[in-house]
């Protein structure tokens, strides 16, 4: 091309590049449109947090101690209106999880990323694991619906007792079961072969090697993988609402550690939240509650996420 | 080479050359034990897999087929089950949603990937991880609070109105490139006499989908009604603030796996900034920017409870093509049905049709999925 | 249990060999102990094969280096030994290594026990991220013993040469001491489970002239205990410490650009640097070639 042109235009073209140096504003109209971009997605972050602080202070400010301790009523003016359910529907789905997920998702991973030998079938089931992480959430749903609820191939709606926390929580423990499988992978694939190599080198087998190397290395990881699946479940409501999680009203109240509650239909955060959102239209004051919940279930999950992250970028400054 | 022509300082056995048996039982057990922990995933997808086809089956055979088309809505509780009812409710939430977060999502991955230093980086990173931290049902809320009477309600029309010109002037210039490019080429002769009838074709399909498009958008904008519930486009914007930082993580993944020669060699050539991220950066990451977007859409489809929340429909809803009016994607449908009642009651089909839906959902979101790894992979093969 | 299951099987037992006329006998073992014996030793990465045809002794209590230029195949002989290379997937060694007699591939062998008692140095130091203690402790743990730690860790130390650097810190991190001394910790760490054989993959690649002097002398004071087998890219350590050498090369085949590990010969290191049989050997020990 440059060989075509003459000397003039040559001349021409770099006196023109030169003069467009002093001033880009087409760069920095680019650099500004690419900051917007993010200025208004941390704005709107910013505006949703102010909106639903702003709401929720008619409940938290007014009646903190009773809004966490009171249960799901009819009205919004209801003095004993509040969360006490939902957050204890919401804590044993967590335990549920930690239970279920964690220890099928890490030693799966374990299997995956160590035993497992390369060929068509364990990469059947890498794929697989990939595509579950991608299914909706309210498949899952569905899912609990018909196996914890209806019994329609185990009856396992006999151990659960149908519309229960138990099936909320084995049905999110499914959900997040993949994602626990994807980061611990990630955090076993991060282990120093030279550690694998010491380790055999002494003459330790290969679950010695991984007990003792591969699990204490990768903990940093599978703990931020765990910390961000635990958030995501608790976040979660259309599973719950199609395995019965209870919108309306809930007669039992039970003591936060009560195990033989477990089994009794149940409500959870992202439900009440749900629920007191559509009822907004009707009773206004049911806006305000819905932010109260929201902040509630927000300290929960940001405390989690930010956990998370924190302890990721920890160790990613660590080990340079 | 006999043995006896070595002399061996002591002889072993083979015996001697293994591990206690309790030992070697251990590992057997841990072995098998994280085989089947393995599994477990396996038999999740099957049972998802088999409990989908099963009711949808019972739904498939026994619908009346007459019914699912062209009827006046989604009816569930009275039979009436018209696909389109649902469907498209689904592609305007999910076009809205990614006209939101397509841009601001790129915009943030190339502004962190291209231009951010480090300090900025390590406080916008995190704050973006934070957005994608909360929960839909927060999204939901605030879509149905503040979207709706803020962004949708007052502003909506002129809003709908400017952004659906936007969106046809920059199609209708991308159409005229290609048509003057097609046409330039068969002129020239480079292109065989078949690609006359390609070029009329697809400047056909440019005017056909320019003019849908067109009439689409001017209907909705002379029929609009303020209404500061929930509609579809509040529902839109919601999920479509939900899926920013997934566009944006996996876009700048993308990037980041550019390798920095390519920047340097750019740079070295005198190209600015600009240039460099807009000719080298984003075309070697095209792949991953594309399965960022295939992965976002595959999310939107799949959002359930802020499109249940200001979506502002109830369990069953009218045909409807606006994004100004409530209605009920396939998510919401399958929520709205099994939400508040003591069991999914109604008409006999009433049950199955929430699995048939799911199974409409499972086969669009994994197409899209596995779309979208492949250009993952693609992305991991480059480089 | 091993990849080694998988593979296809086509180790010749050494009573089997014993059957075959052998010409190509190594000469150096005539009167001496021998621990190792390899027979056509091949090493494959899935169809690619990495060493081709290795057969040699390994003479006991003696210090044996494995020189040759890089990608001969020398280290993936070394791994041979101790069953390195099961860890591999795609890896498949065919021919005969016996160890003291006994099959190191036949099938009721466990590479475990293998690995403790043919111990390995690494290249790069590689103490885990733990005590200095809890290091050398660490292989005797997990074959069980439970008592009289103390004492296996302060021996393997003095052994070692590190005892009197570190008797006043045993429970600070590993990773704190400088890379010799991790190194002579990682020697510490393999003799501590009681090995009989030291295989070392260059282990003073990443140490300074001063610091791998120290393994140098190292090597020497314990090769009465153990039998060495060493693998340097560097000529006068081969020198220096060894009593036998074997020379590798690679063989590099133009046409499919594929590289094959040979032994040329092996003989006693004096022998292999004043007076080799073989003209590469001269070459690359003179510094014409390599």
């Amino acid at each position: 091309m440059i060989s075509r042109l003459s000397d003039e235009k040559s001349r021409a073209a770099i006196a023109a590049s030169i003069e467009r140096r002093r001033v880009d504003a087409r760069g920095l109209l680019f650099r500004t449109v690419l900051q917007a971009c993010l200025l208004l997605t941390l704005a709107l972050l910013a505006v949703l947090l102010i909106t639903v602080a702003f709401d929720s202070t008619d409940q938290l400010g007014a009646r903190f101690w009773d809004f966490l301790g009171g249960t799901l009523r009819s009205q919004s003016g209801d003095e004993q209106l509040g969360v006490h359910q939902a957050i204890y529907g919401s804590m044993w789905i967590a335990i549920i999880v930690a239970l279920l997920a964690f220890p099928i998702g890490i030693g799966a991973a374990v299997y995956l990323e160590e035993y497992a030998p390369r060929n068509r079938f364990t990469s059947f089931i890498e794929v697989n694991i990939r595509n579950l992480a991608g299914v909706p959430s309210i498949v899952y749903g569905l899912l609990g619906l018909a196996l914890l609820l209806n019994g329609q191939i185990f009856g396992l709606d006999r151990l659960t007792g149908g519309r229960s926390t138990l099936s909320g929580g084995i049905t999110l423990a499914i959900l997040v079961l993949p994602i626990v499988v994807i980061t611990s992978g990630e955090a076993f694939r991060a282990v120093p072969t030279a550690l694998r190599e010491g380790a055999y080198g002494v003459g330790a087998t290969k679950w010695e090697m991984i007990r003792t190397q591969v699990l204490p290395y990768a903990a940093p990881g599978i703990l931020t993988g765990t910390l961000l699946s635990m958030a995501r479940a608790i976040g979660e409501a259309a599973p719950l609402i199609l395995v019965g999680a209870v919108t309306g009203r809930l007669g039992d109240n039970p003591g936060l550690f009560d195990l033989g509650a477990l089994d009794e239909r149940f409500t959870a955060l992202p439900i009440v939240i749900t629920s007191w959102t559509q009822q907004s239209g009707r009773d206004a004051g049911f806006a305000t509650a819905a932010a109260a919940a929201i902040v509630v279930l927000l300290v929960f999950v940001l405390m989690m996420n930010s956990a998370a992250i924190g302890l990721r970028n920890r160790f990613e400054k660590k080990r340079g | 080479m006999t043995d006896m022509s070595v002399a061996y300082p002591e002889r072993l056995t083979v015996d001697q050359l293994q591990i206690a048996p309790s030992r070697r039982h251990r590992e057997a057990i841990i072995r098998y034990t994280l085989l089947v922990t393995a599994l477990v995933s396996v038999l999740v997808s099957a049972l998802i897999v088999w409990i989908l086809l099963r009711e949808a089956w019972t739904f498939i055979t026994e619908v009346v087929w007459a019914d699912t088309w062209g009827q006046q809505g989604w009816f569930p509780r009275r039979g009436l089950y018209d696909i389109p009812t649902i469907i498209v409710p689904s592609l305007i939430v999910t076009g809205i949603a990614m006209v939101v977060a397509g841009p601001l999502g790129l915009g943030a991955a190339v502004y962190l990937s291209e231009y951010a230093n480090r300090r900025v980086r390590s406080w916008l990173k995190p704050a973006l991880e934070i957005l994608a931290g909360i929960p839909s049902v927060v999204l939901g809320f605030f879509a149905l609070t503040w979207i709706a009477p803020n962004l949708v309600g007052p502003i909506g029309r002129n809003t709908f109105g400017v952004i659906g010109a936007v969106i046809l002037l920059g199609y209708a210039a991308v159409s005229a490139g290609i048509a003057k490019a097609k046409i330039k080429q068969y002129r020239e002769g480079v292109a065989d006499p078949s690609a006359r009838v390609g070029a009329v074709a697809s400047l056909a399909m440019l005017v056909a989908v320019f003019a849908v498009a067109g009439a689409w958008i001017l209907g909705v904008w002379l029929d609009f009604a303020p209404n500061n519930a929930g509609s579809l486009a509040a529902a839109g914007i919601g999920v479509g603030i939900l899926t920013i930082p997934l566009v944006a993580s996996i876009s700048e993944d993308a990037m980041a796996a550019v390798p920095d020669s390519l920047r340097e060699a750019s740079a070295g050539l005198g190209a600015r900034k600009m240039a460099t991220a807009t000719t080298v950066v984003l075309p070697a990451a095209i792949s991953g920017i594309v399965a960022a977007f295939i992965v976002a859409i595959s999310r939107a489809i799949g959002e359930t409870m802020v499109v249940f929340m200001a979506g502002g429909a109830a369990d069953a809803a009218r045909f409807t093509d606006s994004p100004f009016e409530g209605g009920l994607t396939m998510t919401a449908a399958i929520a709205s049905l099994a939400s508040g009642t003591d069991s999914v009651v109604g008409e006999g089909l009433t049950f199955q049709s929430l699995y048939f839906v799911g199974l409409l959902l499972f086969l669009f979101t994994l197409t899209l999925n596995i779309i979208a790894a492949r250009f993952v992979s693609k992305v991991r093969e480059a480089y | 249990m091993s990849m080694t299951d998988e593979a296809p099987r086509l180790i010749e037992r050494p009573v089997a060999a014993a059957a075959e006329p052998q010409a190509a006998e190594p000469p150096p073992a005539a009167e001496r102990d021998v621990v190792f014996r390899s027979h056509d030793v091949n090493v494959y990465y899935g169809a690619f094969r990495a060493v081709r045809d290795v057969t040699f002794d390994v003479p006991k209590n003696e210090i044996m280096a494995l020189i040759g230029p890089s990608g001969c195949g020398k280290s993936t002989v070394l791994r041979c030994y101790n069953r390195m290379n099961d860890l591999i997937k795609d890896a498949r060694v065919t021919g005969a290594i016996t160890y003291r007699g006994t099959d190191l591939y036949d099938e009721r062998v466990d590479p475990v026990e293998v690995r403790r008692r043919i111990g390995m140095v690494f290249q790069k130091p590689n103490p885990f991220p733990k005590s200095i203690y809890d290091n050398v402790a660490y292989g005797p743990r997990v074959a069980g013993q439970k008592k009289g730690l103390d004492d296996v860790v302060e021996s393997s130390l003095r052994k070692a040469a590190l005892w009197e650097e570190v008797n006043d810190r045993l429970n600070d991190s590993a990773l704190g001491l400088s890379g010799g001394q991790q190194q002579r910790l990682c020697i510490a760490r393999a003799i501590a489970v009681g090995p009989d054989v030291l295989l070392m993959d260059e282990p003073c690649s990443a140490l300074d002239p001063i610091a791998t002097a120290r393994i140098e002398d190292l090597m020497q004071e314990i090769k009465q205990d153990y039998t060495i087998m060493i693998v340097t890219h560097n000529m006068q350590q081969a020198a220096r410490v060894s009593d036998t050498t074997a020379f590798f090369t690679a063989d590099v085949r133009s046409e499919n650009d594929t590289r094959t590990g040979i032994l040329v010969e092996v003989d006693t290191t004096q022998k292999m640097f004043s007076n080799p049989a073989d003209e590469r050997t001269e070459n690359y020990v003179t510094g014409r070639f390599g």
